[in-house]
């Protein structure tokens, strides 16, 4: 194993998962749900918002407002904050910025946050003003959004690794079950194989139970130092190792795997950990074809053997290899930036051992990954983190 | 065409400002090798938005170009996955320049394709006026528009009572049908489109109003005032008459609005002071159509213009040649329309005057007029 030569990020911890409950659609701004969301966490750490003096947040409706303004919006006086604009990676990149600055001593609590409203018609219009290139070059040719460069990633992947429908159908279908035990699943009803099947079809070969719904929601958490916590009596996680990569494999036709690749053994090497040690795993689910690639990139097999991976492992809550146990976006719902945060909060419950009905038994170090921002043909950005809770 | 950099040799899509290899800004658009593989395709069945929802099922692929980029584009139904496929541009119903690819080689019946069609104003199926059948012009594009399989071609006629040369061959043609229209007069035009201005897909605007002479050796303006009631007046009659009614129906189902087009002089472009005043109407409708393709767009209908040099007829008689056949310019309106095109030039003389207006517009300007 290689070693690394990152500092560690000792005596920094995450504290106070936030969710605040879905809904398909809201007649609330993003603003309202960001709002709710920083209430939460005060709430939760009992503090009052004068204690937050670092703010990160990601938003893909708060329409001109940045960070900045949001503080205004919000009574925030800080003396660091980021505006985070990485889709599904920004949670990571969040944490990642955020643990830095609180062990430079920049910031003592900060607050990340993502929230997203869903009115009737802003999906579209997300999808209409994503990028220039998005604009330019992918928007014109039928307007499939996510749902059509996913499907070209995934058929490449099909018939490039043998994997079948059935496969992205168990992972879709395992979450649907982990989803049944969490109360804030937007998806209430049970998914069998038989229907995820015979869904309607999207853009083949990405079917129905392939999408994740999008809605309105917010999530959040803390973060600060290991001292700050003890003396608000917070339960907290530790962070073992994170990696960030962005653009990467540009010379690959189409995308057949993320940046996650490139640094995996430098995550591991950081944590101190293998693979097998990990108790759960929380990736970024946009398809189920990308939670396939994240368990190939991320170690869990080779290149080529997700689909047989999934076949091996029983990916629910109590299986051989729980996998997004919140249910994931694609059963939970999936709040814009929020879809980021989704599995970090999650992956910070079970390793605080706060996850309730969804909570893996004696969880104690667990993987939260990130990946977005389809800004022409794939995917660019991406991240993983690993955290463990306070007797890891 | 694709932007090559100039400093190393990339070619990048989709366009940008920066080369992503040596960051270089020198990105000028090339003809690029056209050839790639379609390593993947989706047919979308829920498009998110409007237009596309009435399409679909809607079949897109990502192509990888042998000189480098890979192309998300729309595909001719006769593509293959892992195939060889050939890629083009076209302007789609927005106007938008989009990525079509088409199979490698000829496939039986390739036009008919659903998805090639919605990038062209192919006249095969469609219903067509051309506006005036006294003209060699007009004569010649209505057999050229029939033979490419237009299902009606109306043709407009000025004073139907008085014979004209090659009346009889048009009325013998079988899916033409004589309409009364003279299009210096507003009442006729409207006439007509109460007629049949909802049948109209494709309308092509014959008018030929040729008088040499410029300004100095012509006495009072009714020269002038004839050459700008016919050309330029009567377009105005024309759009305002049959262009609304095209506009809202460029997504009438199969029998849609597709194309208007205008034959226009090459001197449009640049004033010859031989033929001055009839010059400065054509830029007038040149103008125009500008306007007319800005207005019509957002029913997805295509203006084309058709750009050409003195004509082998009668009205320039004194001018040598090279001179275009009037049969060629019902060629290149049925080509620009197979192939979705906004301008084309036909002849030599348009092909030179674009050329070196390109290269340095005050020199021609100089030259017409010496």
């Amino acid at each position: 194993m290689q070693s690394s030569i990152r500092t560690p990020y000792n005596r920094v911890v995450m504290a106070v998962p936030v969710t605040i409950p879905y809904v398909r659609y809201s007649i609330e701004s993003a603003q309202w749900w960001i709002g709710r969301a920083l209430k939460a966490l005060v709430d939760g750490a009992g503090i009052t918002p004068r204690d937050i003096d670092g703010f990160c947040v990601s938003s893909f409706t708060a329409g001109l407002d940045s960070g900045i303004g949001l503080t205004q919006h919000f009574g925030l006086c800080v003396r660091w904050i980021d505006t985070i604009p990485l889709g599904g990676a920004s949670a990571i990149a969040a944490l990642r910025r955020a643990a830095r600055a609180v062990q430079a001593g920049d910031a003592r609590i900060v607050a990340c946050v993502a929230g997203d409203t869903n009115h009737v018609d802003s999906f579209r219009y997300t999808l209409e003003n994503f990028s220039r290139f998005n604009q330019d070059a992918v928007y014109p040719y039928g307007a499939g959004g996510a749902n059509a460069s996913f499907a070209l990633i995934a058929r490449n992947y099909m018939r490039t690794f043998g994997a079948k429908r059935e496969d992205f159908g168990k992972i879709a279908v395992a979450q649907r079950s982990n989803a049944l035990r969490n109360p804030n699943a937007l998806m209430k009803a049970p998914l069998t194989m038989e229907q995820y099947m015979s869904a309607r079809p999207i853009a083949d070969p990405i079917h129905l139970f392939d999408c994740v719904m999008p809605c309105a929601g917010a999530e959040a958490f803390l973060v600060m130092g290991e001292d700050v916590a003890a003396s608000l009596n917070l339960p907290a996680a530790k962070i073992l190792a994170t990696i960030e990569r962005h653009n990467a494999f540009g010379d690959d036709p189409v995308q057949v795997r993320g940046g996650w690749a490139v640094d995996v053994d430098e995550l591991y090497a950081m944590a101190g950990i293998k693979p097998d040690d990990l108790d759960f795993v929380e990736t970024y689910d946009d398809y189920p074809v990308i939670s396939m690639m994240q368990f190939e990139d991320l170690g869990f097999c080779r290149k080529g053997e997700g689909p047989d991976f999934v076949r091996q492992h029983d990916l629910t809550i109590d299986g051989s290899f729980p996998h997004n146990t919140s249910g994931g976006q694609l059963s939970v719902g999936q709040a814009g930036a929020g879809g980021a945060y989704l599995g970090v909060v999650e992956a910070l419950r079970q390793v605080l051992g706060q996850a309730g009905p969804t909570q893996v038994r004696d969880a104690r170090v667990g993987l939260a990954s990130g990946f977005g921002m389809i800004n022409y043909d794939r995917g660019l950005a991406s991240g993983a983190a690993i955290l463990a809770g306070p007797d890891a | 065409m694709l932007q090559r950099c100039g400093a190393c040799g990339t070619f990048g899509y989709p366009a940008r400002d920066a080369c992503p290899a040596c960051l270089s800004p020198d990105l000028a658009f090339t003809d690029a090798p056209r050839r790639g593989t379609l390593l993947s395709e989706t047919t979308l069945h829920v498009p998110a938005d409007v237009h596309f929802r009435e399409r679909a099922p809607w079949r897109i692929g990502l192509v990888a170009m042998e000189c480098g980029p890979t192309l998300v584009t729309h595909l001719h139904a006769d593509c293959e996955e892992g195939g060889l496929v050939v890629m083009s541009f076209q302007l789609d119903k927005s106007g938008q320049a989009v990525a079509f690819a088409h199979p490698e080689r000829e496939t039986p019946n390739m036009t008919d394709d659903r998805q090639w069609r919605e990038m062209t104003a192919d006249p095969k199926f469609r219903r067509v006026l051309v506006t005036n059948g006294r003209s060699i012009v007009g004569q010649e594009a209505v057999a050229a528009l029939k033979t490419a399989g237009a299902s009606i071609v109306f043709v407009g006629v000025a004073e139907p009572w008085k014979p004209f040369r090659g009346e009889d061959a048009l009325r013998a043609m079988a899916g033409v049908e004589i309409v009364p229209l003279d299009i210096g007069d507003e009442k006729s035009v409207a006439d007509l489109a109460a007629d049949i201005g909802g049948k109209i897909d494709i309308l092509v605007n014959t008018t030929e109003h040729v008088r040499a002479g410029g300004l100095l050796d012509r006495q009072g303006t009714s020269v002038v005032r004839d050459e700008i009631d016919q050309s330029y007046l009567g377009f105005v009659h024309l759009a305002q008459a049959f262009g609304p009614a095209m506009r809202m129906r460029g997504s009438d189902g199969v029998n849609s609005a597709a194309a208007w087009v205008n034959i226009l002089s090459v001197y449009a472009l640049a004033n010859w002071p031989v033929f001055g005043a009839y010059s400065a109407s054509q830029a007038a409708c040149l103008s125009l159509s500008h306007c007319l393709r800005a207005e019509l767009r957002p029913g997805g209908v295509k203006v084309v213009n058709v750009f050409t040099g003195p004509l082998d007829i009668e009205w320039f008689q004194t001018v040598p040649p090279p001179k275009v056949a009037p049969r060629a310019v019902a060629g290149a309106i049925v080509s620009a329309l197979k192939r979705g095109l906004e301008e084309v030039f036909v002849g030599d003389v348009a092909e030179d005057i674009r050329q070196r207006l390109a290269a340095n517009p005050k020199a021609v300007e100089r030259e017409l007029g010496a």
